[in-house]
Order: structure tokens, then C-alpha cells, then sequence
């Protein structure tokens, strides 16, 4: 299938008036089908586009909730050989964005460009290496522009506005907020501050913004999009529903088709 | 940042963004205080009265005489808290004082340098949590329990193999979330830079009184220096004061486990490959698709999947050679110390001991002069021997 890009989606949801809705799962998750048909259940219900982990042996940057589903997709036998399937065969299902994230040895161990080749192969928009900051990045942006991907760069509270201003330059797709200095997972609150960095950040570019990290209720979504954000990425609240339903199929995409209702509709208010 | 951090192509800074600002403080903060002459000052005092340095260079006469070759042995097992591990914490502990932060995290595998870790926080002022692999927290009780008598936090770390590298993601993870208040003081030539350099530069110790000392006592340089390598701090440090003697053989002594054969050890120059783990570029053990493998060791502290990218860079250049022991040569050594010289070192600094008599058996070392880095003494692996060698205490 055809894939839409980022600046589509961003375009068409500037002309609707609301926001972009990216929710998260590690590729396997719990396990290649399940995880596939919970990646279909997704978009049928509002996902603007799609971010995906490839399950890591040491995720650092990964609270509980993603390194227990990298563990649950390793152990239902997924392998980084069938993410490629697994991306493969949801590209014929679907033409929203995917984008993924993943650490940087899987990357370098398979060799950098052939890497980002067969990501484009399988329809892939975007990279995000959790591990690889701008210093350590011209390969893998190299890699990128070779294979027509765009290479995705976190910033933070902590990210001052002269390296803001350096990754503006280089970054491509979108922006990615990480609202809390922590590691990935579902919290109570959005960060009070959150609201003043997307501002900070707003007025130093027009690349399109999308916050994540402790992302996960609807008011969630509206805070940040109220302060300038394009999306909201939710991740660890959505593997929660996954990890708390493993037992009953049925449930579990019910309930991940009600929340992502939910979480969308949210961004059109 | 100041520097790249790069030992060759190996080393860099492999890190989650979030964690750039507190990299870039830290490097800053070293490379300020480090010349800084109060700094210095106080480095220096903890390091001689609290440590207890220097340590003696020690002529094992009766293993040399038994082996034809004069081995000396470096006595960081002198040091208080058992091994070497302190002098990085004293290092970095003081340095954590003068950026102002007010808690100290380490990861530990044997315990050495969470002990090491946990008394100069007491003494310094600064609270302690240690995370410590649920493996490694089972088979080194008696440093946890000293650990906690220092008034730190053990926290096991139930991930994964439950071992070193599952406490260095636990103490990334901690970090990250707190980043203002908390300084990570890593124990070893590993990490992210400034890390490899800065944790170089507190064991360099080690190889400045050892290059001195041989000097004194033999007239000459040693033909070759031995020590054990996990993350590579205690040959790092031995070999920073060789490095440079182009006629001094260096070998790091890596962990054999049940043999390189298996699947079971942590061999990490002999068996691994390129690949980048915890912040930096170096020598890994790794599957085909890039997951890092489980290790396995007799001593925790070699229980490590990585190695300092530095040693990856010397393994490169062929400047220092990098040579497996396993579980049965390493416990043989210790019993080997025991018997010759009446020290018990630690299983560690056994792997050191263990290829030290390997190589001196052989025929073309004859009469050769050897130093080996005997990191750390062997007090807190006496559970451990004793189970291996089937006796009951």
C-alpha cells in the first residue's frame, strides 16, 4: 500500500482542526499476531499514525511497562528478523505514517545503511534511536536521507535553546516532546511545566510537535495540544491494557479500541 | 561537550537525550576540578588516610621461585573496603561534592564497588543507593549487609539475568529521573564519556606508584603487566602506567566462565563484536540480531557482557593482549596465593593470578619480571569458594 508522510498528516489535520493521535506498542507484543492485529485494531480506531518499538534485551530509556512488553515479546518468539515482517505486513494493511523507535545496537549490528534500506523496503516513514543523541548521529541521518526516512530527535526540559536550535536543523518528520525527565510511562499528570517548553520550543520552529512520555489520558492530550502541540504519543498506558489482558483476548482489543476512541476523540475537542 | 570521547572509533557518547545536560555538567565539573589544587588536595588525603595509599609492590618469592620468573604483586587488596574500586570512589564521590549534588547511585556486580561507593557517601555526607543485580545480591550477602551497615539503599534488580548489566540499566533509569539532586558514580572504564577517561584517571594511581616502584626495586621496567578485566578499571589503571613502555607486554585477563566454548562466560574481547551497550562504542557479547547475551562468571565482577571501550582500542592497535581463564583456572589460582604467599585475593584479581602462572610456565617467559594487579582481596568470595570446593561453612 501507499504510505502517507508526516507533513500529510499534518497538513490534513491543520484543515480538520484537531490533533495527531500516535499510540505506541513493541512490535510482537505479546506476541507476532496478536501484536499485528492489535496494530490493525489501532488505526481502525483513529490512530493518525503508528510508532513502534522493536524489542530491545537492555531498553535504559523504557520504564516497566515497555521493558516488560520488549520480555513478553521476546518470549512469544519474536525476533528482529520478523519485525521486518511484521512492519511488512501491516503496510498492506494501512497507508498512515510509521514511525519507529528503537535502540542503536540493533541498528549497528546489522550494518547502518542496509538497516535503514530495509526499513524503507517495508514502508517505514521515520526512526527514532532512543540512545543516539545529534552527536552521534550523521550515519544513521545519512543512512536516513540515502533510503528517504526521515530521522525523529527527542528533546527535553533539560534541552537548552542553543541545541534546540542545532536539532531543529537536522531532525525530519516531527519533533518528539518528552513532557517528564524520566524514562517512558503512564503518570497521573502531564508535567506542570510541560505547557511552557512546548511554548519555548513552538517559538523557535515550525517543524511539527508531538509530546510523549507520561501521556495517557484524554486531558493529557488536550493540555498539550492546547499549548501548541500538533499530537500526543501514548505508549506506556496502552501496553498496560495489553500486559492487564493477556488472559482474554476479546477484552483486550475491546478495551484498546473504546481507549484509543477515546484518546482521538480528545484531540478534537 | 568538550571532547568526543573517542579511543579510536571505540568510546562516544551513546546516551538518551535526557541525559545529555547531566553528561555535559559532568564533564565540565571534571575537567574543571581535576587540576583544581583544593580539589587535589582533598583527593589525595582521602586517598592516602582513608584509603590507605599508596599500596605496596610485593615480591611473591615463593610463587616466583616456584614458577622461575620474579612476579610481583600490586596490593590493591591492602586497600580499605577490600579493592581498588575506592579510589575511583573517593574520586568522583569528592567530585560530586563540588558540582553540589547531595546523593550518590552506583551499580555493583560483586559488591566492591557499592561497598566502596556506600563508605565514602558516609563519609562525605552524601546518601547512597546501589542497585545490585538479585543474582549477585544472593551470592555476595556479606557486602550487601556491609553495605547497608554504611547506611546505604540496596536495590535488587530483578530484570533480566539479574546481574551487572541489569543494575547499570536500573542506575541509567534511576539517573535519568533524577538528574539535579544525584550524581552516578560508575565503577568502571565503561559508560558513556566522560566516564572511560574520568574513571581512567582515578586508577591511574595504580599504574604511577606501580611504575615507580618496580623501578625502585628492580632498576628496570617490568617485561609484562597482568590484570583482570570485566568493565576494565583495575588493568585500566595498572596499565595507564605502561602504556606508554612500549617493551612492557600488557594482558588483560578476561572471564573463561565454564569455557569459551560454552555459552557461558564473559569473554568479551576474546568472543564479542562490535556494538554499542551503556553510552558507549565498544567490544560486546551479542546474538546475531544485536541483543545483548547473558554472562556468566565464578566472580561477579567479571559477570559483565561489555568491556571499557579504551581496552577495545588498545585490543585494536595490538598494543595489550586480552586472554580468557575460566572458573576451575581462576579457583585453582586463589588456592595456589593462599598456599605460596598466604594472601587470599578476590576471584576477580584469581584470573589475573591464574594467567600470571600460566605464562610464566612457559618456556620462553623464563626469568621474566611480571606484575599482576591484585585488585581486591578475596574475604567476600569465601562463601562462594567454599561451595565450589564442596566444603560446608
Amino acid at each position: 500500500m501507499n504510505k502517507l508522510s508526516y507533513s500529510e498528516i499534518f497538513e490534513k489535520s491543520k484543515n480538520n482542526d484537531d490533533g495527531i493521535f500516535i499510540p505506541f506498542i513493541v512490535a510482537g507484543d505479546p506476541d507476532y499476531k496478536t501484536s499485528l492485529e492489535i496494530a490493525k485494531t489501532l488505526v481502525d480506531n483513529g490512530a493518525d499514525a503508528l510508532e513502534i518499538g522493536f524489542p530491545f534485551s537492555d531498553p535504559v530509556a523504557d520504564g516497566p511497562s515497555v521493558q516488560n512488553a520488549d520480555i513478553r515479546a521476546f518470549d512469544g518468539g519474536m525476533t528482529i528478523a520478523k519485525c521486518f515482517e511484521f512492519l511488512k505486513e501491516l503496510r498492506e494493511y494501512t497507508d498512515k505514517p510509521f514511525g519507529l523507535l528503537l535502540y542503536y545496537n540493533l541498528v549497528y549490528k546489522h550494518g547502518i545503511d542496509e538497516f535503514y534500506k530495509k526499513l524503507s523496503e517495508v514502508g517505514v516513514n521515520a526512526v527514532l534511536i532512543a540512545d543516539l543523541p545529534p552527536e552521534e548521529a550523521d550515519d544513521a541521518i545519512k543512512a536516513a536521507n540515502n533510503h528517504d526516512l526521515e530521522q525523529i530527535f527527542i528533546v527535553s526540559q533539560a534541552t537548552s535553546n542553543e541545541r534546540l536550535k542545532d536539532i531543529t536543523k537536522i531532525v525530519g518528520g516531527f519533533i518528539y516532546i518528552a513532557s517528564v525527565m524520566g524514562t517512558t510511562g503512564a503518570r497521573g499528570e502531564v508535567e506542570h511545566n510541560t505547557t511552557e517548553l512546548i511554548k519555548r520550543i513552538r517559538s523557535h520552529t515550525d517543524i511539527p510537535l508531538c509530546v510523549g512520555f507520561g501521556i495517557s489520558k484524554p486531558e493529557h492530550v488536550k493540555e498539550v495540544l492546547d499549548a501548541g502541540a500538533d499530537g500526543a504519543i501514548v505508549g506506556s498506558a496502552l501496553i498496560n491494557i495489553i500486559a492487564d489482558n493477556l488472559e482474554n483476548e476479546d477484552v483486550m482489543f475491546a478495551e484498546i479500541a473504546d481507549y484509543i476512541t477515546l484518546m482521538k476523540d480528545a484531540t478534537k475537542e | 561537550m568538550k571532547y568526543d570521547g573517542k579511543f579510536g572509533k571505540y568510546g562516544g557518547i551513546f546516551v538518551p537525550e535526557l541525559l545529555i545536560p547531566a553528561i555535559e555538567e559532568l564533564e565540565e565539573a571534571f575537567y574543571k576540578f581535576k587540576d583544581n589544587k583544593e580539589f587535589v588536595e582533598e583527593l589525595n588525603f582521602y586517598l592516602k588516610e582513608f584509603a590507605g595509599r599508596p599500596t605496596g609492590l610485593y615480591y611473591a618469592e615463593n610463587l616466583s621461585k616456584e614458577l622461575g620468573c620474579r612476579i610481583y604483586l600490586k596490593r590493591e587488596d591492602m586497600l580499605h573496603t577490600g579493592a581498588h574500586k575506592i579510589n575511583n570512589a573517593i574520586g568522583q564521590g569528592l567530585l560530586a561534592k563540588y558540582m553540589g549534588k547531595t546523593q550518590l547511585i552506583a551499580e555493583t556486580g560483586a559488591g566492591q564497588h557499592g561497598i566502596a561507593t556506600a563508605v565514602i557517601g558516609a563519609k562525605l555526607g552524601l546518601d547512597v543507593k546501589v542497585f545490585m543485580g538479585s543474582t549477585d545480591v544472593e551470592r555476595q550477602k556479606l557486602n550487601v549487609f556491609r553495605m547497608e551497615l554504611s547506611g546505604a539503599e540496596v536495590i535488587p534488580v530483578d530484570m533480566g539475568s539479574k546481574t551487572l548489566k541489569d543494575s547499570i540499566n536500573e542506575a541509567f533509569r534511576y539517573w535519568i529521573s533524577n538528574l539535579d539532586t544525584t550524581h552516578y558514580l560508575i565503577g568502571t572504564t565503561m559508560g558513556p564519556h566522560p566516564y572511560p577517561s574520568m574513571v581512567k584517571y582515578f586508577q591511574s594511581v595504580i599504574g604511577k606508584e606501580a611504575r615507580e616502584q618496580i623501578l625502585e626495586l628492580e632498576g628496570k621496567l617490568p617485561d609484562t603487566v597482568i590484570a583482570c578485566v570485566g568493565g576494565g578499571s583495575n588493568a585500566m589503571g595498572i596499565f595507564s602506567g605502561f602504556v606508554d613502555d612500549e617493551t612492557v607486554n600488557l594482558i588483560g585477563v578476561e572471564a573463561g566462565g565454564e569455557g569459551t566454548d560454552t555459552l557461558d562466560h564473559g569473554a568479551t574481547i576474546t568472543k564479542g563484536t562490535e556494538g554499542i551497550l551503556h553510552g558507549s562504542l565498544s567490544i560486546i557479547l551479542q546474538s546475531e540480531e544485536g541483543q545483548i547475551s547473558e554472562t556468566s562468571s565464578v566472580s561477579a565482577g567479571l559477570d559483565y557482557p561489555g568491556v571499557g571501550p579504551e581496552h577495545a582500542y588498545l585490543h585494536s592497535i595490538n598494543r595489550a593482549q586480552y586472554v580468557p581463564i575460566n572458573n576451575d583456572e581462576a579457583l585453582d589460582a586463589l588456592k595456589i596465593l593462599c598456599e605460596t604467599e598466604g594472601i587470599i585475593p578476590a576471584l576477580e584479581s584469581s584470573h589475573a593470578i591464574a594467567y600470571a602462572v600460566k605464562y610464566a610456565k612457559k618456556e620462553e617467559n623464563k626469568g621474566k619480571t611480571i606484575i599482576v594487579n591484585l585488585s581486591g582481596r578475596g574475604d567476600k568470595d569465601m562463601f562462594t569458594v567454599a561451595k565450589e570446593l564442596g566444603v560446608e561453612i
